[in-house]
Parts: structure tokens; sequence; C-alpha cells
């Protein structure tokens, strides 16, 4: 007897979605020039056609932002401040289901996932931030601390509106105001964040919203009424960013890629190991910078960790991501899924093995099967490079002492995770780790209160935390 | 006594605790502020570089792993032999710089009293730069900062020993390894400070240091891929942007300051956030 779920769709009739969007610039939307599709990754449904601003509109929000921070918000007390920070986040509790639907909708992430994930901790993120809005001179980051004027931040779309609160937020309630540019193919929860900021009454300019690709991303990095650059996104145009402001007084932040490897010591507990690499590798189908993607078995226990894998892996559950059941959703855009494709092919041409669990996966849109590869050396390009997507590298190392100098092989420092039920183990494997987040006996956990970023070639900062305050001040020297 | 043939001192590069001469065979001459020569210090070059950086790289995993009361006793240490030697280093300063016997000796004292303020950091900056996070479920959650690794360091052209330790102090207080780049004019305080160091049982390759051109080295050092962070306090400003550029290869952290305060030590720290669960 076999027990087959139902589907279980969640309904889109929440949300309300335009044929057309402008930007958001001084507090009221203003009509595009060229447009470019937005599409549903499920099934390349078009959703939207949406803006792409060029010099006049970067030149022009830039000019809202400024205004905004030099009348209004840098004169404003940090306690009226906080107040709007608080109600945003109040607003955005109210209508987290759309926002999940509509997350959901543009970029093809389980419901389940935006649902309970990305919508609550970003709405967190702001009701967190607003409490530091008034409490700055406490926050051990100089005695006077202040804003650095307008913030251009540009965000990837792996997270839409939970990568838009984690640079909104702290840059609003260190007394800054934004220039926002979400990314190419998830620019929507973005727009609805902006009538949030409408109906929450906050100042004119304070937050502008401008829709575009690269292009639109290059003239905010490089424009001279910027203050600060705030950036989430990979590790090449991170360096492109850095050289771009290098001979300029912009401070920079940049959240960039990883190849997190998740050590799994023979000691460890394996059922939950388990069900830890599968959130480490799959959550949001491995569109994660710090996923756990190169997995390091010990090598007494690595038979029965894979073959505990694979039995689980079989129960994943890929497909429409409006259905509440569904684990894997879809591959966020035809490009990312290049890519994969392409960095999977190289695993097989390198000699690693492949392996999948079956599962049909729909016609229409974008997808790839949850894989791991096994057999993977540290020389192999599926261990070296970011892959973005559902794809395990697993490689073994019998002392300690060697996994730690493998996890440790990568410019990469984002994050790591450990997995072990000795404590001693865990803490000196915690100290070991060249990462800026460690987990230990779990993966892929966030919170407003918890700094997040990377060492080395992951990134430049935190965010999050007290920690992530200071990207946002003056006099703080080690920002 | 007249008629004594001083012995003068060959000064030479401080790389993994020894006196190496660079092994370039490049020197260059030094004179006195009166224009009497004084020294042929050695040109290091890109290869006296690298073997700096091997040398730190090496010595950062026992510099980190010791205690930071170990590392704040070290740093005192320093401050103790520096104390002892301040005849030399005034006659020095005097030599090189023409400055009054007065400010040489203020410059010292400053120098001392900022290895001993750096020295009382060594254990306490953590608590100031670290955070447990209450985070909403069952998590111990805490921030930890620690060393980076190997840090370039461009000292300034003067006060040629206080503006060194000022540049140096810092980034060995939290762990780090540093090479640094002595003033060019004036660079027999910080090779003097090198026999310093060796008296302090300071782990050999905590501190390396060379002596040369800015302009040769400071692009060097930010084009190294094993070179984790750059100050370039003691570089002209003009010069920060093509640094910054080069250094973006491997996304180097790269500051300069003005002032002393714990942000320099936390400049070169990197916060490290570990979750663990809570549960029976």
């Amino acid at each position: 007897m076999s027990f087959e779920y139902a589907p279980a769709p969640e309904s889109r009739a929440l949300v309300s979605i335009k044929p057309k969007y402008g930007h958001f610039i001084g507090g009221k939307f203003v009509a595009g020039g060229k447009h470019f599709p937005t599409i549903n990754p499920a099934t390349e449904e078009v959703l939207s056609q949406i803006a792409l601003a060029g010099k006049a509109e970067v030149d022009a929000a830039v000019k809202a932002a400024r205004k905004a921070y030099t009348t209004t918000w840098s004169k404003m007390s940090g306690k009226e401040r906080g107040k709007y920070l608080y109600r945003i986040a109040r607003i955005m509790q109210e209508r987290a289901r759309e926002f999940a639907v509509l997350e959901t909708l543009d970029n093809g992430k389980p419901i389940r996932e935006s649902r309970d994930t990305d919508i609550p901790l970003a709405a967190a993120h702001f009701f967190y931030h607003a409490g530091w809005a008034d409490k700055l001179e406490y926050a051990g980051l100089g005695t006077s601390p202040k804003p650095l004027g307008v913030a251009g931040q540009i965000i990837p779309w792996n997270f839409p509106l939970l990568m838009l609160a984690w640079k909104v937020a702290p840059a609003l309630a260190t007394g800054n105001t934004v220039v926002l540019k979400p990314a190419e193919s998830t620019p929507l929860t973005a727009l609805l964040f902006a009538e949030v900021c409408q109906q929450a009454e906050l100042p004119a300019g304070v937050v502008n919203i401008l829709t575009g690709d690269g292009s639109t991303g290059a003239l905010i990095v490089n424009h001279p009424g910027i203050d600060k650059i705030a950036f989430t996104g990979s590790t090449e145009v991170g360096k492109i960013i850095a050289r771009a402001v290098a001979s300029t007084n912009k401070s920079v932040t940049l959240e960039l890629g990883g190849k997190a490897a998740n050590i799994v010591f023979d000691d460890a507990p394996i059922d939950e190991t388990v069900e830890g690499i599968i959130n480490g590798i799959f959550f949001n189908q491995g569109h994660v910078c710090c996923a756990g993607s190169r997995l390091l078995l010990q090598e007494n226990v690595a038979e029965e960790v894979l073959h505990k894998l694979k039995n689980r892996m079989e129960k994943i559950r890929v497909g429409d991501p409006m259905d509440k059941n569904t684990d894997v959703g879809a591959i966020n855009s035809k490009e990312q899924l290049v890519k994969i494709t392409e960095l999977a092919a190289a695993g097989d041409a390198e000699g690693a093995e492949r392996w999948s669990p079956p599962c049909n996966l729909p016609a229409k849109g974008f997808w790839f099967a949850p894989t791991i590869f096994t057999g993977v050396t540290q020389a192999h390009r599926i261990a070296r490079e970011e892959i973005f997507g559902p794809v395990l590298s697993v490689l073994t190392f019998r002392t300690p002492q060697e996994g730690i100098e493998k996890a440790n092989n990568t410019p990469f420092g984002l994050s790591a995770g450990i997995w072990s039920e000795k404590g001693s183990r865990t803490l000196w494997a915690s100290q070991q780790l060249r990462a800026g987040v460690i987990w230990a006996n779990t993966f892929n956990k966030f919170d407003p209160t918890s700094p997040f970023g990377g060492y080395k070639e992951s990134g430049w900062g935190r965010e999050g935390g007290r920690h992530g305050l200071s990207a946002y001040l003056k006099g703080v020297s080690h920002e | 006594m007249s008629n004594r043939i001083d012995v003068k001192k060959t000064y030479k590069l401080y790389i993994n605790g020894a006196f190496p001469r660079t092994e370039s065979g490049r020197t260059y001459e030094i004179k006195s502020a009166k224009g009497v020569f004084v020294a042929n210090p050695c040109l290091a070059s890109r290869k006296d570089l690298r073997d700096a950086v091997v040398a730190a790289r090496a010595a950062h995993s026992g510099w980190n792993k010791a205690t930071a009361y170990n590392r704040g006793q070290i740093l005192y240490r320093i401050a103790e032999m520096l104390e002892g030697r301040r005849a030399q280093f005034v006659d020095e300063i005097m030599q090189l710089t023409d400055v009054t016997k007065v400010k040489a000796e203020k410059e010292v004292t400053d120098s001392v009293d900022r290895l001993v303020w750096y020295a009382g950091w060594t254990d306490k900056i953590a608590s100031l730069a670290g955070s447990t996070n209450p985070v909403a479920g069952p998590f111990y959650n805490f921030t930890i900062p620690e060393s980076m690794g190997v840090v370039a360091a461009i000292a300034p052209e003067t006060p040629s020993l206080f503006g060194f330790i000022d540049v140096v102090a810092p980034i060995i207080t939290s762990g780090n390894t540093v090479v640094v780049l002595a003033s060019t004019k004036a660079p027999l305080s910080a090779m003097t400070f090198a026999e310093v160091l060796a008296t302090s049982d300071l782990p050999h390759g905590v501190v390396n240091i060379l002596t040369g051109k800015k302009e040769e080295i400071a692009p060097w050092m930010a084009s190294h891929m094993d070179i984790d962070a750059l100050d370039i306090s003691g570089l002209p400003a003009k010069q920060h942007g093509p640094i910054k550029v080069a250094g973006a290869e491997n996304l180097k952290r790269i500051h300069s300051f003005k002032s002393a305060d714990p942000g320099r030590i936390i400049a070169f720290m990197e916060a490290k956030t570990v979750w663990h669960p809570i549960g029976l």
C-alpha cells in the first residue's frame, strides 16, 4: 500500500500583480521607459513587465534620497525613526501571506519556505533594527555614531525580500537613506515593499527602489552622490565593485559566494546529521551562498551516512512551488539552470559519480533534480566552484585534522557545518574553521540578532546583530 | 679614546626571527639630517616579501593559539626591552631626523607607553568586540572575534619609531602576524627595534620587517594572494586607490588610520558566529 500526497496548492488570489511596474522614487511610483519581463520560473508564465532604470532614474533616485537625508531623516530623532521601522515590520507581518505568495511566484521557491522562513525573518529584521534606532550610542561603536548618508544597495534573487530587509533595516535604523535595486529576475516583492513604505507613511525619498539589470547596478555603484555600497551577490561582481570604488570615499560591505564544508565526524548523531545535510544543500534549491555544498564525511561512517542520505533524498518532493508539500521548487532562471547543468557535467567529466533519486520534473519551467556526487577530490571544479544549485559534492577524511584542512582549502569562508556529539571536538572544530558562520549540529539558521558574513573572498563586513550596524555608521574605524 | 675606530652596524632585514641581507643584494644609502653617510640598509625585493609572508603564515597558527594573557605578557616584555634601550633609540632618531633631544625622548616614551597600552588589550578586545546573540529559537549563539591571519603594513615615514609601533602593535595584539615595511628615509629605529623584538620572547615570524621603497613593496603586498589584510596608514592618500584595486584580487581588508583606538585592533579581526542547539 502506498500513500500519495494530494495536491495542496496555496491560493494566488491574495496577490494582484500589475501588468507593468515603474520605479519607486521620492515616495511615488514613477513610470519607467524600457521594460523587461519577470517570469514565474516554475511555469515560464510572464508575471509582469518591469522597468529598466537608466542614468536619469538613478540620478533622480539618488537626488530624492539625498534630499530626504538632509531635510528629514538625518534630523529626525532615533526614537521617531525607530517607530517608522516598527510600522514597517507590523505591516509586513499583516501582509505576510501576500508577500509569501508573490515571492514564490516570482522566485520559484517552495511556499513553505517563503511563508515560514523568508517573510517572517524579513519582518523580524525590521522589528529588531527598529529598536536600535534610538540606542546607537550604546552599541559600542563610538560615543557619537553618525550615519554615512545615501546607501546604494544591490541585492540578489535567492532571498529577494529577506535580502532587502537585511539591507534596508540597518541602513534606516542608523539614519541613512537608501536607493535599492532588487535582482532582475525577482523584483516583485521589493515593489510590494514600496507600497508598505507608503502605508507606513515613511517620509518620501527615505527608501527608493529602482528595478533593472547589471547596468543599473553599475550606475548605482559608480554614482558620485552615493556614500555607501552594500552588495550581496557573486564574488566575481564583488571584486568588480571593490575595484570600482577603490579611489572613492564610498564605504562598502560585500556578502559574496561560498563553498561551505559540512563536516561529519564519526561520533555524529547520524539521523539528525542526514536531516542537516538535506537542509544544508537542498534548502531553497541550493540557491544559498552559505549552502553546505561540500559534504566532508569521516571515512568510517561515510557508507552509513551516504546510504541514509540517499534514502532520505528519495523522499524529497520536487515540483510546484505553490504546493504546500513541496520541498524543492524551481531553479530561479534559465541562466542559472545552464550554469548548474554545466558544472554538474564537469563533475561527470572529471570522474566523480553522480546520483539523483528518481523524480518527475515538470515539463515547463526550470528544474534540476537533487543531486549528489561521490568520489569528489579537492581538485574537482564541483569541489572548488560555487554551483548555487541542489548539487552536493561528497569528500571523505580520516582524521579530524585532515577534515579541517580540507574544509579550509577554499578561497571562500562564509559558513561551515559541524556534526559531532562531543562538545570539546565541536568547539575545537569551530575554532579551527576559517568561516564567519559556524553551524554546529544545525545548518542554515538565520536571525536578525546573529551577525552573518564571511572571511576571505566571501566578502567584507557583517549583516545583523550589533556588528551589522557598524557598516552604516561613520567613524567606526573597523568598518 | 678619540683614536678608536667605531664598530658600525650592518642594517639587515628581520625575517622569521633572523637578520638576513636582502636576497637581491640591493642596498640604498641613507644620510644623517646633516648630510653625513650613515648606513646602507637593504632595498628589499619581491622575493624578500614572499619569504617574509611564508614566515608570517607559518607563525600565525601558534601566535593565534597563544593565550591572550601570554600575548599580553610578550607585548609588555617588548615594552620593557624598549625602555631598557632608550638611549640608542633617542640617538638614532636625532641622527636621522634632526629633532631635539627632548622631542626624540618623547617619541621613545610614547612608543613604550603605546606598547603597554596594547599589551593590556590582548585579553579584553574579545569581550568588547564579541557578543552573545539572543536568537529566536533554542540555540546558543555567540560571536567571537579572531585574528585574520597575515597582515602587511606600511609604516609612516615619521615619526619613524612611534609610527612603526603604532602600526604593528594593534595588528599583533589579536593574534595576527605581520610583514611591515619600515620608514624609507629613517629605517634605523625599525631595524634596531627588530633587536628588541628578538629578545622579547616573541615567536619567530610574528613580526617581519623589510626596508626599501614604498612604491615597489606596496603594490607587491597588495597583489600577494597569501596576505589577508593591509594597513596602508604609511602611504600617501593618493596611492590608496591603486593599492585597493590590486588588493581586490583576493578581497584583502585594506585600512588606514589616523589615531589609536580599539577599532584599530578590531579592523584586523574577523567576527565568527557559532550556533549550537540547546536540548536535553
